[in-house]
Parts: C-alpha cells; sequence; structure tokens
C-alpha cells in the first residue's frame, strides 16, 4: 500500500512542481515505485519539468470521466523506468475535478505504487484540496519570505482541517521544504533566515535547497532537478530532503557551507 | 418649524451575543409527535422555560393551517416558538413566528447539560425549604485551552469565558474571546477580549506582533501600538476608554 505526499504551499512559484519532479525522481532512483501526479488543472506543468509534455495523450481529467483508463493516463519516465506521471488536463479547469473520481484515482495508484506524489495548484480552493485530500505526508514549500511564509502558514492550517485524515482525527505528518534560500541575502536581512520561518511554522524542517541555476537549466531540458545534474548542490539536497522522507534521520546542512556552523541544524524539530 | 437633528456623541453600540436555541424536529403526524413531546415534558419540567426554541420544519409537506395549529398547540404547553426553520415561505405569514436560518449544531451535551442543573434545583428547594432558594446558576465561567500554533485564517471564537494559547497567533489568525486571552508564544494576529461587554478582560501575550487588540469594542491597531513594546511580553487592559500597554517581567 502506497503513501501519498502532497506537494503544497499556498503561494505560487515557490517550487511546488520542481520539488514534486526532484524528489520524485530521487525516490524511484532508489528503486521504489512512484507516480508523481499534477493537479493543476488548466495550467499543466509537470510535464514540462519532466520532459513528458510531447508524450501526453490522456490525462486526470479524462480518467476521472471515464474516457481513458488509468493505464492509458500514466506515463513512464524514459530515464528511470520505476518513475511515471500522470498529467493534468490543460484544456480544462480545476471544476472537472470531483472528490469521487479524485478518491478513485488516488485508490488505485495507491494499490501499485510505493509513494504517489501530488503536485498541488497553488491557492486554496478546490484545485489544492483535493490534493491534499488524501496526503499521508504533506510537505510544505516555502520560500524564505514573509508572504510566502503567511501563505504556508494558511495552507497547514487547511492541511489540518479539510483533508481525510483530519476528518479521521488523524494527524497529518507535516515537513517544511525551504526553497531559493539565498544565505547571503538572509544574512544581510533581506531573506527570512531558518530559525525565524521554523519559529513561525513551527513544523520540522524537512531541507533547504539553496537558490541555484541549475534549477532553470534543469526544467529547460525537461528533466528533473535530480536527474538533470544528480552533483548539483541543489540536487543533493534533494537527494539528502527524499532519504529523510524515506524515513532516514539526517541532519540538515546547508550544502556549500561548512559544516560546524550549522551544526545546531541537527535533528532539527519543530518548535 | 426647524428640525434639529441632534448629534449623539455616544454612537449606538451594536453587539453580537449567540444563545442556545432548541430545534424541535416534529414529524408527522404532528399528534402523535405532541403525544411524545408532553412526555418528555412531564419527564423533565420546565426543559423549554426561558429557553428559545425554534421548530424544524424542513421537509415536512404542510400547509399554513396545519402549522399554525401546531404552533398554537405548542404555546398551551407552555412552548414559545421563537421562529421557524426550512419553512416553505408560502406557509408562514403575519403573526407568526419569523423564518431563521444558519444554525450550527453543537453537541446534544451542551443542551441537555443545563436542564439538569434546573431539576436538581427544583428538587432542592422543594425537599428543604428552609434552605434558602439558590439563584439561578449562571454558567460557570469556562475557559478555553489551545495546544498548538493558530495557523493564518484560523478563527478562534469563545464567548463564554478566558482562551488560553499554548503556541503562537500567526499573521491573519484571530481570537474572540467573552474573557481574558492569554497567549504563551507570539501574537502576530488579532486578539479581541471582553468581546460580550466585559470591561476587566485583559491580553497576555509573549511577543507583542499583533496585527490588531480589541478589549470590549475598544481598540487599537499595530501602529497605534508603541514600537517599544514590538517583540516584547505584554499584557494589556482597559483603562476607561484606552487601552493601556505594560511589559510583562
Amino acid at each position: 500500500m502506497g503513501k501519498v505526499i502532497v506537494v503544497t504551499s499556498g503561494k505560487g512559484g515557490v517550487g511546488k512542481t520542481t520539488s514534486t519532479a526532484a524528489l520524485g525522481a530521487a525516490l524511484a532512483q532508489n528503486g521504489d515505485k512512484v507516480v508523481v501526479v499534477d493537479f493543476d488543472v488548466g495550467l499543466r506543468n509537470l510535464d514540462l519539468v519532466m520532459g513528458a509534455e510531447r508524450r501526453v495523450v490522456y490525462d486526470l481529467v479524462n480518467v476521472i470521466q471515464g474516457d481513458a483508463k488509468l493505464t492509458q493516463a500514466l506515463i513512464r519516465d524514459k530515464r528511470v523506468d520505476t518513475l511515471f506521471l500522470l498529467p493534468a488536463s490543460q484544456t480544462r479547469d480545476k471544476d472537472n475535478l470531483t472528490t469521487e473520481g479524485v478518491d478513485r484515482v488516488i485508490t488505485e495508484l495507491k494499490r501499485v505504487f510505493d509513494w504517489v506524489i501530488c503536485d498541488s495548484p497553488a491557492g486554496i480552493e478546490r484545485g489544492a484540496t483535493l490534493a491534499m485530500r488524501h496526503a499521508d505526508i504533506a510537505v510544505v514549500v516555502t520560500n524564505p519570505e514573509v508572504s510566502s511564509v503567511r501563505d504556508s502558514d494558511r495552507i497547514i492550517g487547511l492541511l489540518d482541517s479539510k483533508t481525510l485524515k483530519a476528518e479521521r482525527g488523524e494527524r497529518m505528518e507535516k515537513h517544511l521544504l525551504l526553497t531559493r534560500y539565498d544565505p547571503a541575502r538572509a544574512q544581510r536581512g533581506d531573506m527570512l533566515k531558518v530559525e525565524d520561518v521554523l519559529e513561525i511554522l513551527s513544523i520540522p524542517l524537512l531541507g533547504i535547497i539553496p537558490e541555484s541555476m541549475d534549477v532553470l537549466r534543469a526544467s529547460n531540458l525537461g528533466a528533473p532537478v535530480t536527474l538533470a545534474d544528480a552533483r548539483s548542490v541543489p540536487a543533493l539536497a534533494y537527494f539528502e530532503a527524499a532519504r529523510r522522507l524515506a524515513g532516514e534521520v539526517l541532519p540538515v546542512t546547508m550544502p556549500g557551507e561548512k559544516r560546524g556552523i550549522f551544526g545546531k541544524f541537527f535533528g532539527r524539530k519543530a518548535a | 418649524m426647524t428640525k434639529v437633528l441632534t448629534s449623539d456623541a455616544r454612537s449606538i453600540r451594536i453587539k453580537g451575543r449567540s444563545f442556545l436555541a432548541v430545534v424541535l424536529s416534529p414529524d408527522l403526524p404532528f399528534d402523535d409527535w405532541l403525544t411524545r413531546l408532553d412526555d418528555l415534558a412531564a419527564r423533565s419540567a420546565g426543559f423549554f422555560l426561558a429557553r428559545p426554541v425554534v421548530l424544524d420544519v424542513t421537509g415536512l409537506k404542510i400547509e399554513q393551517a396545519e402549522l399554525k395549529a401546531l404552533i398554537a398547540a405548542l404555546t398551551e404547553r407552555n412552548v414559545s416558538v421563537m421562529s421557524i426553520e426550512g419553512a416553505r415561505h408560502s406557509i408562514l405569514g403575519p403573526g407568526m413566528p419569523p423564518a431563521i436560518k444558519g444554525g450550527r449544531p453543537v453537541s446534544d451535551e451542551a443542551v441537555t447539560r443545563e436542564p439538569a442543573v434546573e431539576q436538581r434545583q427544583a428538587a432542592e428547594t422543594a425537599s428543604a425549604d428552609e434552605k434558602p432558594v439558590t439563584a439561578e446558576a449562571r454558567p460557570a465561567l469556562q475557559s478555553l485551552i489551545i495546544r498548538e500554533p493558530v495557523r493564518s485564517g484560523q478563527s478562534v471564537m469563545f464567548p463564554e469565558g478566558d482562551v488560553t494559547i499554548i503556541g503562537s497567533v500567526a499573521s491573519g489568525a484571530e481570537v474572540i474571546a467573552g474573557g481574558s486571552i492569554h497567549i504563551y508564544g507570539a501574537l502576530r494576529g488579532r486578539a479581541m477580549a471582553g468581546s460580550l461587554g466585559n470591561a476587566s478582560a485583559q491580553i497576555f501575550c509573549r511577543k507583542l506582533e499583533a496585527e490588531l487588540i480589541a478589549i470590549d469594542g475598544i481598540y487599537k491597531m499595530a501602529d497605534d501600538m508603541e514600537p517599544s513594546l514590538h517583540g516584547q511580553p505584554v499584557q494589556l487592559w482597559l483603562q476607561g476608554e484606552t487601552i493601556i500597554a505594560e511589559t510583562l517581567i
């Protein structure tokens, strides 16, 4: 029985799709069967980042409406054979997603895959709430700046109220993924520091992905960051984050910085 | 004659207040239902006294005459119907209770808890005549404790008493209490204490970064607060018509 992860943020443009692809590819390279699902109906991007945009025939909405079977819509990645993509529709919009349809699709995916990673759209409406509905684990992607932090806080509140886990009275496992982090700007005070973000959001830290030009290069190539250049700084950070998702306890470090200064991040937990 | 419009310096105070109403959902045929109601009334005397009663007729196929007869039958039994829920527009008319909607369900215990108190009191006063008549029990001052941070967009409303939050109140969140508000964390959102007219309510927090503070309707925004208090542990209270703030040690 697979685990469902939702990659969400509230704010747009913080790195949800990039992170979904990178984490999915990292987990798949370990041998696990992974499917990444794009919930951003009408504004799909996950297929571009995965490099599968020219192979999309059927999509999530087709499967929900019964026009296609799940196996017809799933696209296998050419580089890692345990990695699959379920794209979103570009011509429809979020109103075509039904709760029962999404229930069916996720249940079927859970039976086949070890990890079902749902790439949530930005916002707090239907698309986002449907993407998080079945999640066992939530990865909240946040940039270290005030509007992103406030929106992430809102999303965390929704994770505790609009999901099946919340309805059953269980706690959802939430992790913070801090993306586009620039240590120099944080030092100058232009960006929030890691401890400030953690103090406001109070959820455990999954990883810190530094701002990097490799991310844009990878998406232009149509490859997740962890496949395009596995030795780049953001890719290493994503690999570590994937290991933490799988249950390993690793100290969070800032790649490229001296380990000693950030020793205090060892096993960092919520405030 | 010239009319002088006097401007009253004190504006009219409009407050919100929530009352717990008992909702009766009768089933057809009404005579059988009324018999069962009589049975209930016999077992718990005075259940409906001083309680607002809402009649829920959603889904019932009745006409105005039948509804009027039911209301009359209830009035005979000392059940005063305050308003009617779920009625078709056509069956309500002048002289009948008004329509109401938008009620939120409440746990059944909350409704049944109080009559038990009244019943015991009735029994006490009946059995021991020398005992001084106990004043009608006001619900004991309750307090709500929340052990996790209040997230942006969440609203904590507790008109019954004090609210204690072990955690922070995020920007964009609000806490509204009938009593005082105690925050063991940072207050970055809005805190409104004494919301039902309690001028002695206070607000305490470990780190003041609030967007808005209000006590008994008098409010202060972030801009109006002393900059030296920002980020400090602060207690706020009302003195006359002004909010006074002082750092806590």
